[in-house]
């Protein structure tokens, strides 16, 4: 008989968790009776018989805190008890802590199943509480929901999740001697979302006699297996082969045509490889565009190793797993790539719709404020349990990413650029040496995650499309393998994401020229798994590696004294083939060139024909300092402490500029700064910069302002402008046209600019572009409705400041400190903040010049490393006006601003100067006894604006020398901060 | 002069290891960083140490409530060497006379397994709840030190400024007769402060809600402390949320100055 454990805190205690729930519950349902009263208890049910009381108390109770109560209601005291616990075959963390605290009491095994509890006080119907579970807190794709009474909560009964699938594994042939409508029947049966172009190379390769006779030698038919098929549609996926940027593309634009093979190669690659050429001695690219992350010089002894992913679908379905997955699936490339980094920072970036959306929602899509907290969670959870600091990011709202949530996480690493002699950026595989899978085990998890995100969900197989991350599994991973690295245990490193063993071994096999994969071997979270499931599974938390035979004994063996599951999978060989067995019958045999080269090149064109709509006259605001309370509370400029708090910012010691800073530890950072080396003084710096509004006007032009802004934000901390490097990462609309997406050409065209931007400006700002990633389907389409993401760029930079100790914060520090303004203002309100507030586009977005930016940068850092400089704020979202509120009510200090000072296009008025968003601008306080040097060294470029005051007032002054703006800190400082202040 | 040697132990979730021994190398000891499947394997023994790390992190993914899990660890697992219980080990490390240090995490864990105040030992009377806000929160915040108190780690200070970083930071006790033992015992060696350095219970001074603004707490000897906040995580000047706003950086980071009272105490015992 199972046992069902209910676990409550005493009467008398606050709460706290059940007080969140209630205002969580009345957030989403605002019309409720206040009086609601919320309680949170745990819930488990212990699979097993013969437990002491004893045992189960020490194991689940806090006596100090807590009561408990073993197969009988803790308490009757609700009007309803919803319990919200875990299908079968969803990740339980808890019910896994659980089994293995009773495994440390009894040495036995004991599978536990957790569950929470909501029990709902007031005056509620069995309907409203039936829809505050459903709605607000449980997700039926993962999750099982029970609504009972006090009466019924007698007769409950325990529940147990468990996936039995009563199928026995086999292996099927599939035939391709189909005609062209049967090939893409079967694409699409068999969500393998290969064109019909793909799988007439699949037809054709298993037609041809040679290939065939090779295969009766191993003892495989004339038809590819589905393992086969389902590796090939794996490796040829758009997620794993990025077949849009290495498409042939016919461009036009303007009447004229112009061929782009590759966008990939041409201008990303492209790029890189200029820059390279041009740095010479002082390039600091170690590897790029070939590993999991990229990887560039930091010290003589260190090399720093960075990645961004996204992962969007999964945290459309359910918010806070497909985040959690998104944080800890990221960690694991840094953390694959050579052999192996030790892991320093999170940088997360989300872009979600207005958390207050008040219509009515499209059918499958979860409202903005839940995927919002969901995600916000998932992180929480993914980085601070995994002990990696979150110390950047940003949030984007607008409301076509209620199409789909974009989730942006980036994990940077740390490695010696030696170990036990040998470069750590590199993978060494040889024939002979075995494979090992590392961590979890494998189920049902994520199989065609890849691509299953754009179909209509099954209700009876969620398990398969949503998954939870586990970050002490992955922890207790990458504690063991940092170790078997040191001791030189393996030689090569890579982690399982999208395509599983699929796509990691795949890419292994090609550095020793085959491999041979046992697909009996793996282990398995419960049986009955065919062999194709197992090569395609995307279970979270696998390392797989490359081990020579003579450490095999000692790898394996550190790995159970640390608590960690590996197990020999298979071994790589130079056979030439991707080889599968099971029970020792051949299931699979391709050959390696065939499943990396094979896939046919895309054809596509892209046609640009911009929509002109000139700027209407700027509007002007009556009231100036309401309209700046207004634009402080807008959405992409306020506050966003709320979220920063929850995420631990300065775990491993070495954080400098935190992302909140100031007198009161609330202004907002644009950039951080940690010491990864706590003996060493030398700190990486890290950035961002987005501003997806401006595709509505020219994605050319987005593209140059979202790395400019990435690039002034790093450089206004004190990051060294010599050594610095960026990724990209496209998360776009479908840019092939289709008869359901008949603009493509539009969107691809696009994204066509936005990639001739990103060579045009990382060249010209000799930044160089180490990874990146794309994705390619970001819109929705339900019944009547498609709604698409605006086309949007995320890029993240990294690089280094010499001495920590120079570091700059954007708050003003001092009374009499003069403010300067860096940059030339121009009338650039297109697609602006404050254009926005009118509901207005416009079209003249900002233009980046960037040679006069990268001498300006230069000579901010020659500044910074001078001591010259009190504060420096770069000018974003909002302008000149946003960027001194902020920098005076972090640093409790007002400044008195006149215009006339500032250094503008002729025939500007006041409120286009407060609000262009013209690039490449910063503002810097500086302290009078160095006011001669900082002007000396910027020789103009620098224009004095005003000064620094003691009265807590933000003073800004009009052309016509009136007072145009006079408002108290504190309230622009709560303006700010109350949108998201949650 | 014999070398102090502090071990911190790290595995199963814990996080800040790598600073925690920083920490005490700064401080002048010598600092292992020990996995606790090495202590559970018997490879590494307490008594080849004098000052114990019990460093922040999620333990077990703090999954059924922080520590639990690390608890029930502690209590039951066995080392394979010699089949006697890390509590039994550590119980002799403690009566040889040595000290204990548990931070965030390393506290939740002290009090947990009833090491913490200690009275007797193993029984737990005090614990560390979800915090008032039921948010994980990073935050500053300012640390009175009672001056009265047998701790050897706060011994010559006044204050401390130093993060939080937990979603579960606030004390309770069991019972009124417990919290007056600390109050008379002078155990609560740290309570969160307002500007005045005055013990307060107004959040976010005192970021969860612990009664009598209970920041840390030692043992009777003085010799066991555990911590909500991270004196590891200020071991740089520049560690400090707004250092850019001094007109001098200090010589070092304020939280350096636990682990140097920790050394200095060992060196006069030793």
């Amino acid at each position: 008989m199972p046992y069902r454990i209910e676990v409550g805190l005493k009467p008398g205690l606050f709460d706290a968790r059940g007080e969140r729930s209630k205002r969580q519950i009345l957030r989403a349902f605002p019309d409720l009776d206040k009086n609601i009263a919320v309680r949170c208890i745990d819930v488990y049910t212990v699979d097993g018989e013969n437990l002491e009381d004893a045992w189960i108390d020490d194991a689940f109770c806090d006596p100090v805190i807590q009561d408990i109560a073993v197969n009988t209601p803790l308490t009757r005291e609700f009007t309803w008890y919803i319990e919200v616990g875990y299908k079968p075959g969803v990740t339980d963390n808890v019910g896994r802590s659980a089994s293995y605290a009773l495994h440390l009491i009894t040495s036995r095994h004991y599978p536990v199943y957790s569950a929470r509890a909501f029990l709902l006080s007031g005056d509620l119907s069995r309907d409203q509480a039936e829809k505050i579970a459903g709605d607000c807190l449980a997700n039926s794709l993962i999750q099982y929901v029970r609504v009972l009474d006090p009466q019924e909560i007698l007769e409950v009964k325990p529940h147990i999740s468990v996936v039995s699938l009563n199928h026995v594994p086999a292996v099927h042939e599939v035939s391709l001697e189909l005609d062209d409508q049967g090939l893409v029947k079967l694409s699409r049966e068999k969500t393998l979302a290969l064109n019909l172009e793909e799988m007439k190379a699949i037809a054709s390769f298993i037609a041809d006699p040679e290939v065939r006779r090779l295969r009766g030698q191993v003892g495989l038919g004339e038809k590819l297996t589905d393992v086969e098929l389902e590796c090939l549609a794996q490796t040829w996926s758009e997620h794993c082969k990025h077949k849009i940027f290495n498409a042939e593309i016919d461009y036009r634009e303007n009447g004229k045509s112009e061929r782009v093979s590759s966008l990939f190669k041409t201008y990303i690659q492209g790029a890189t490889r200029d820059i390279r050429a041009g740095a010479g001695e002082k390039d600091i690219c170690v590897s790029v565009f070939t590993d999991n992350a990229g990887v560039i010089r930091f010290t003589d002894d260190y090399h720093l190793v960075f990645k961004v992913e996204t992962h969007n679908s999964p945290s459309a379905l359910d918010p806070y797993g497909g985040a959690l997955t998104g944080i800890v699936g990221v960690n694991r490339d840094p953390f694959g790539t050579g052999i192996g980094a030790k892991l320093i920072f999170n940088t997360d970036v989300f872009c979600f719709a207005d958390p207050a959306y008040a219509k009515e929602l499209p059918p499958k899509i979860l409202h903005p404020l839940r995927v919002f907290e969901g995600v916000r969670e998932g992180v929480e959870h993914g980085g601070n349990k995994s002990g990696i600091p979150t110390v950047n990011g940003c949030i984007v709202f607008d409301d076509r990413y209620l199409g789909k949530p974009l989730v942006y996480c980036g994990t940077a690493g740390i490695m010696p650029v030696e170990v036990a002699g040998i470069p750590s950026h590199k993978k060494d595989i040889r024939p002979g040496d075995l494979i090992v899978m590392s961590g979890g085990r494998i189920g049902k998890d994520g199989i065609h995650g890849a691509t299953f995100s754009s179909e209509e969900l099954h209700e009876e197989s969620p398990t398969s499309a949503v998954q939870i991350g586990d970050p002490i599994t992955q922890k207790k991973l990458t504690d063991f393998l940092l170790r078997a690295r040191d001791l030189g245990l393996y030689r090569a490193i890579t982690d399982n994401g999208a395509g599983g063993l699929s796509s990691s071994v795949g890419e292994m096999s090609q550095l020793s020229g085959g491999c041979l994969i046992e697909l009996e071997k793996p282990p398995l979270k419960y049986p009955g798994l065919d062999p194709w499931e197992i090569l395609l599974s995307e279970a979270q938390e696998r390392m797989t590696l490359a081990v020579a035979p003579e450490n095999i004994d000692a790898f394996l063996d550190l790995s159970m004294q640390m608590d960690v599951e590996s197990t020999v999978i298979g071994s790589f060989t130079d056979s030439g083939y991707f080889q599968c067995t099971y029970d020792r019958k051949t299931v699979a045999y391709l050959p390696l060139d065939f499943l990396h080269d094979g896939v046919p090149r895309m054809q596509l064109s892209a046609r640009w024909e911009p929509k002109i709509e000139p700027d209407p006259l700027t509007p002007v605001p009556e009231d100036q300092n309401a309209k700046l309370e207004e634009i402080l509370s807008r959405l992409n400029i306020c506050s966003k402490e709320y979220v920063v708090r929850q995420y631990d910012h300065e775990v491993q010691g070495g954080s400098i500029v935190k992302p909140l800073v100031g007198q009161c530890a609330d202004g907002p950072s644009d950039a951080a700064v940690v010491r990864p080396v706590l003996e060493m003084s030398k700190g990486v710096v890290v950035s961002n910069g987005i501003i997806p509004r401006y595709s509505d006007i020219d994605t050319y032009h987005m593209t140059a302002c979202a790395l400019d802004e990435a690039l002034r934000n790093y450089v206004c901390v004190g990051g060294d402008p010599y050594h610095w490097a960026c990724l990209d990462n496209f998360c776009w609309c479908d840019p092939v046209r289709s008869e359901r997406n008949p603009d493509g050409e539009h969107k691809l065209a696009q994204l066509v600019r936005a990639n001739k931007a990103l060579y045009d400006y990382a060249v010209a700002f000799s930044c160089p572009l180490i990874s990146g990633k794309d994705s390619m389907k970001n819109d929705y389409i339900g019944p009547g409705i498609k709604i698409s993401i605006p086309p949007t760029i995320l890029v993240s930079v990294i690089g280094t400041i010499p001495e920590v100790e120079k570091a700059v914060t954007m708050d003003l520090k001092s009374t009499g400190d003069l403010v300067y303004l860096l940059g030339t203002t121009r009338k650039e309100l297109g697609a602006s903040e404050f254009f926005a507030s009118y509901g207005i586009v416009g079209s003249s977005v900002p233009k980046v010049d960037a040679e006069t930016a990268r001498a300006r940068y230069r000579v901010l850092h020659a500044a910074i490393c001078g001591s010259l400089i009190e504060s420096a704020h770069d000018l974003s979202d909002g302008g000149l006006a946003v960027a001194l509120a902020e920098s005076a009510f972090a640093g409790s200090l007002g400044a008195d601003i006149d215009l006339n000072e500032v250094a503008c296009e002729p025939g500007m008025n006041d409120t286009e100067i407060l609000y262009s968003e013209s690039q490449s601008r910063i503002i810097v306080s500086v302290s009078p006894e160095h006011a001669h040097a900082f002007e000396s060294v910027f020789a103009g470029d620098a224009r004095r604006i005003g000064r620094v005051i003691p009265e807590q007032r933000l003073i800004i002054r009009s052309q016509n020398n009136r007072v145009l703006i006079d408002r108290d800190l504190a309230s622009l400082k709560r303006s700010w901060k109350a949108p998201l202040d949650f | 002069m014999t070398q102090i040697k502090a071990l911190v132990i790290t595995g199963f979730g814990t996080n800040c290891e790598m600073e925690m021994s920083h920490a005490c190398r700064r401080a002048g000891a010598l600092s292992d960083v020990v996995h606790i499947s090495d202590v559970l394997n018997g490879s590494t023994r307490l008594t080849d140490y004098h000052f114990l790390n019990l460093a922040g992190g999620f333990l077990d993914g703090d999954d059924l409530g922080s520590a639990q899990v690390e608890s029930v660890r502690l209590k039951y697992a066995r080392i394979q060497t010699s089949g006697r219980t890390l509590f039994e080990e550590i119980r002799d490390f403690i009566d040889r006379g040595m000290i204990i240090l548990g931070v965030c995490n390393g506290f939740q864990a002290l009090v947990k397994t009833g090491l913490l105040p200690g009275n007797p030992a193993g029984k737990r009377r005090v614990s560390l709840s979800f915090n008032d806000s039921a948010k994980f929160e990073d935050r500053w915040v300012r640390l009175a030190v009672d001056r009265e108190s047998p701790c050897v780690f706060t011994r010559g200070l006044d204050r401390l400024f130093l993060p939080v970083r937990h979603g579960e930071g606030k004390f309770v006790c069991d019972y009124n007769g417990t919290l007056e033992e600390i109050r008379t015992g002078h155990l609560a060696a740290l309570k969160y402060a307002d500007e005045s350095y005055a013990p307060t219970m107004d959040y976010p001074s005192n970021p969860n809600g612990a009664v009598d603004a209970i920041a840390g707490i030692c043992d009777a000897t003085g010799r066991i402390f555990g911590l909500m906040p991270h004196p590891e995580a200020f071991n740089h000047p520049a560690n400090h949320p707004a250092w850019t706003r001094l007109r001098e950086l200090p010589e070092k980071g304020e939280g350096t100055a636990i682990f140097e009272n920790a050394v200095e105490f060992l060196k006069g015992i030793i």
